[in-house]
């Protein structure tokens, strides 16, 4: 097990670095520009010696190792320098800047993890909250009216598309009751009830939207397992064996069913950091997700790059992190 | 008794003056918190080094230039006392320097002196060739900034300029503080983050937290030349989202006090205001939604050649052609469809300040199906019986491409209906914003090669002059293989005559004189019919109705006078 994960953990290097070109590449070659969508009134001129400024000028192989540089050297040289506060070298190193906002790259990042995590996050936990209990019932009561609603909403969370939801609950719940804010507020500080108030009233909808989301996948997901277990013998035998009707779903053949469950969870917990990039445009969350679509729309090629490549990573990373769960969870499985 | 009367006066004034310094005082910042929302976020407070509107209008509450335009596009002056001209000897008889004097007393909201030496400073900021400077071309044909004495700043010229007030008027070039800026000039001006989010100023606030594409807060400058403004507190700025829910925020649910640039369908805006809560803003610039006709042949056949003057087009060089199809245009349904009250029917591609709007081409406004049939049929173009006219074996089947834009798409449908009415054939394209205006050297589809019968979008100029505007059609303004395909000329239209007014106008100072010209050169393109222009859209922003003080700027930032608000 344990020389399967240092061997994984081996091979996620040439991985990275053959994902991290693939992602340079294609969008280099793309035909877009960051003084796209400057106003006319510059002339064109100007625009050009804009884009020389960016390094545009340069050859493309060269910009790809000036970026690997850039950020596998001196963005971890940076964040070591932070942490303990010390200073490598001369501490003035080029970092991957942002064309748009002429800043750090990584600064951008953590300035929008606070609320990602927030808003994501939570609707993350709160969907499996949702989802589990939901799987649970369905399964046990297999066609029932509960399970036939269970399906029905389900099916409704998983086709209908966030934008129209999110537009749908501002519509009630901002414009017709008053009782939401529509817009969120990243500057709000909890230091007080009032405030922490203000911070749950700000987080309802977009978090339902999401949860609402995750939880239809997670609920049948979840009914699929539990299903599958209810036939098996053993259940049987503990019926046969007098355990409470409780006990025997709840302790035995829930925790059976969890394993794949549980796997599918942490394959989803990249997504969370990949921010729901249409959820945080309608509620203007300003989260990683809308940081990468004004990144695409403003080709602003650094950031896109350094964000795809932040989500690659960790894709890679929880792959790894869902296989060697499954192994730990379930013991028939064992790695070589 | 002397004594204590001397007391009870001493006793009675400084009451009366604690009273005035505290009514002053709290004059400033008395109406609390406001809120504005761009649905497009401001990712820098620095106009230099990016030539966003958001960014600019952002960056205009806090750093500010020596004159504004108001709202009617006149200059006004800001950190100045008066706006230098040749009568008051501001500006010299030769017209090739500018010298401004600044107000006494002035101060930056650090509470240093503000001096002419950060006018001067700035100056070479943005002039310096690695800064990569978006208002470079404000600072066009400036050979020198110097500092006469500490509030006295004189701009040097190259040749003789009939409009000197390119550099320090309007928002997009204000004055930054030498100090703070020290080391941020040339190649090093991107990596100054802490004085490019955080900008010390002249203006009414100062920014308190920035979050870049996000939000910034800002608190009110105690600095400023006015105690008794501005009337806000503290500001936030948020940026995010799209133009509805902007709207949305400020006339539905009242979150905010003020909303930028509402590119909405009319019913849906006239819809929400029905609702009472704000007011629905507009104002006309010179901004002109128009078909730019490929004058060259943009045929693929030509490889390299395409889209250059080398070959004419083989039927858009008929007059009559580009005649029809402006005739056969509805202009009203198509401002109705599109804009609303946010826009109008023009017949100029310069309609607007309102001294440059000629009178010579009214007539546009009506479609004239029938006329636009007659006109084809006597010049030759039979209409086959595919119902698609043809001459000498050349058949009229146009490419019509423009960006991504549902109005655009809109309109390219009803005006594609249109010409199948007069024996014309289209196919409709649309295009990427950001590939269409990005000018990217080796994109087929940018708006400068115009690899296409005709395109459409909308352009207009900075400030209230149009000499550099009505100069984008000169004949060395074509885009070509040769420049880099970087020029304003799209139609690649090419006219001695028109070239000689363009040079006229550059020597020329008298207002009603440049008037005359500007209108003359507007005419010579409307007749050529060379450019068709379509709509005079305005700029459109909503504001709650508990905020006074709001005049709508088309000329400037939507924030010139945030100073001015209140509730």
């Amino acid at each position: 097990m344990f020389n399967y994960t240092i061997r994984r953990l081996i091979f996620t290097i040439p991985t990275l670095l053959f994902i991290s070109f693939v992602i340079f590449f294609i969008l280099d070659t793309a035909p877009n520009d960051p003084t796209g969508n400057l106003p006319l009134t510059i002339p064109p001129e100007v625009r050009e010696k804009i884009r020389i400024s960016l390094g545009l000028d340069k050859p493309m192989f060269f910009r790809y190792l000036l970026w690997c540089q850039q950020f596998f050297i001196n963005e971890p040289l940076n964040m070591i320098e932070q942490w303990f506060n010390i200073t490598i070298g001369d501490g003035d190193r080029l970092r991957v800047q942002s064309w748009a906002t002429r800043s750090p790259v990584v600064d951008l990042v953590v300035e929008r993890m606070p609320q990602t995590l927030w808003v994501v996050g939570m609707s993350y936990v709160v969907g499996i909250i949702i989802a589990i209990p939901i799987g649970v019932i369905s399964a046990y009561k297999q066609y029932s009216w509960f399970d036939q609603i269970g399906t029905f909403i389900s099916m409704l969370g998983f086709s209908v598309p966030t934008f129209f939801t999110g537009l749908l609950l501002i519509v009630i719940f901002s414009v017709n009751l008053g009782w939401f804010p529509s817009i969120y507020d990243t500057t709000l500080k909890v230091d007080s009830w009032g405030n922490f108030w203000l911070q749950v009233k700000q987080m309802i909808m977009p978090v339902m939207v999401l949860a609402f989301f995750n939880a239809a996948q997670l609920s049948r997901f979840m009914r699929a397992s539990m299903l599958d277990n209810l036939q098996q013998d053993y259940v049987r035998t503990a019926r046969a064996k007098g355990l409470k009707e409780r006990v025997v779903v709840l302790t035995h053949v829930l925790r059976n069913s969890l394993i794949p469950v549980v796997t599918v969870i942490a394959l989803g917990v990249p997504q969370v950091f990949g921010g729901a990039i249409i959820t945080e445009q309608i509620f203007k969350v300003n989260g990683l997700g809308q940081l990468l679509i004004i990144g695409i729309q403003g080709a602003d090629i650094p950031l896109v790059q350094t964000l795809t490549f932040i989500f690659a990573v960790l894709i890679v990373l929880f792959n790894l992190i869902a296989d060697i769960l499954y192994g730990l969870l379930d013991p028939r499985i064992r790695y070589d | 008794m002397k004594i204590t009367n001397l007391f009870m006066a001493a006793a009675g004034a400084s009451l009366l003056a604690s009273t005035v310094i505290a009514g002053s005082h709290e004059a400033r910042g008395r109406d609390g918190h406001a809120n504005i929302i761009y649905w497009q976020a401001a990712s820098i407070m620095n106009p230099y080094l990016s030539g966003g509107t958001k960014d600019i209008d952002a960056s205009s509450m806090v750093i500010e230039p020596l004159a504004h335009y108001d709202e009617n596009g006149n200059m006004v002056p800001t950190l100045v006392d008066e706006i230098p001209t040749v009568a008051n000897g501001g500006v010299s008889a030769d017209l090739t320097s500018i010298t401004w004097k600044l107000s006494e007393g002035l101060k930056w909201s650090d509470g240093s002196a503000v001096t002419a030496n950060d006018v001067v400073f700035t100056a070479n900021y943005c002039m310096d060739p690695n800064g990569g400077c978006q208002q470079l071309a404000k600072f066009g044909d400036v050979t020198g900034v110097e500092a006469l004495d500490d509030l006295t700043v004189k701009i040097t010229f190259g040749s003789a300029k009939p409009f000197p007030y390119g550099p320090f008027v309007g928002s997009t070039t204000p004055v930054l503080q030498a100090a703070q800026f020290a080391n941020c000039s040339g190649a090093a001006a991107p990596t100054c983050t802490e004085a490019n989010f955080n900008p010390i100023g002249t203006g009414p606030f100062v920014v308190s937290e920035f979050r870049a594409n996000d939000t910034i807060s800002l608190t009110a400058n105690t600095e400023y030349r006015d105690p008794a403004k501005p009337a806000f507190e503290s500001l936030t700025f948020k940026g995010g989202g799209d133009a509805a829910s902007a709207a949305r925020a400020v006339l539905e649910t009242g979150e905010f006090d003020y909303a930028w640039n509402l590119q909405i369908a009319p019913e849906i805006l006239a819809q929400m205001e029905a609702k009472g809560m704000g007011t629905v803003l507009s104002g006309f610039g010179p901004l002109v939604e128009r078909l730019m006709i490929n004058l060259t042949d943009p045929s693929a056949s030509l490889g390299d050649a395409r889209s250059t003057v080398a070959n004419p087009h083989p039927f858009m060089s008929d007059i009559a052609v580009r005649q029809a199809l402006s005739m056969a245009i509805d202009r009203p349904l198509l401002v109705e469809v599109g804009y609303g009250k946010a826009g109008k029917v023009t017949c100029n591609v310069l309609p607007s300040p309102a001294i440059y709007d000629s009178p010579n081409n009214a007539g546009c406004e009506v479609q004239n199906i029938d006329g636009a049939n007659a006109l084809l049929d006597e010049a030759g173009w039979v209409m086959g019986s595919d119902g698609v006219r043809a001459k000498d074996g050349v058949r009229l089947s146009i490419l019509y491409q423009t960006s991504t834009n549902a109005v655009r798409q809109d309109f390219q449908a009803l005006i594609k209906q249109w010409w199948s009415q007069i024996g014309i054939e289209t196919e409709l394209k649309n295009i990427d914003a950001a590939v269409f205006f990005g000018g990217d050297q080796s994109s087929p589809d940018t708006f400068q090669k115009l690899f296409a019968d005709l395109e459409m979008y909308a352009n207009n100029f900075d400030g209230t002059d149009p000499e550099a505007y009505m100069g984008n059609w000169k004949c060395s303004e074509i885009p070509s293989p040769e420049n880099a395909w970087l020029g304003g000329n799209m139609p690649r239209y090419c006219n001695a005559d028109y070239d000689a007014l363009v040079a006229e106008m550059a020597g020329t100072a008298d207002i009603a004189e440049r008037a005359r010209l500007a209108i003359a050169m507007n005419d010579m393109l409307m007749q050529s019919y060379s450019i068709i222009p379509l709509v005079h859209r305005g700029n459109v922003a909503a504001a709650a109705n508990t905020l006074k003080g709001v005049k709508l700027n088309v000329w400037d930032s939507d924030l010139w006078n945030v100073a001015d608000w209140s509730r």
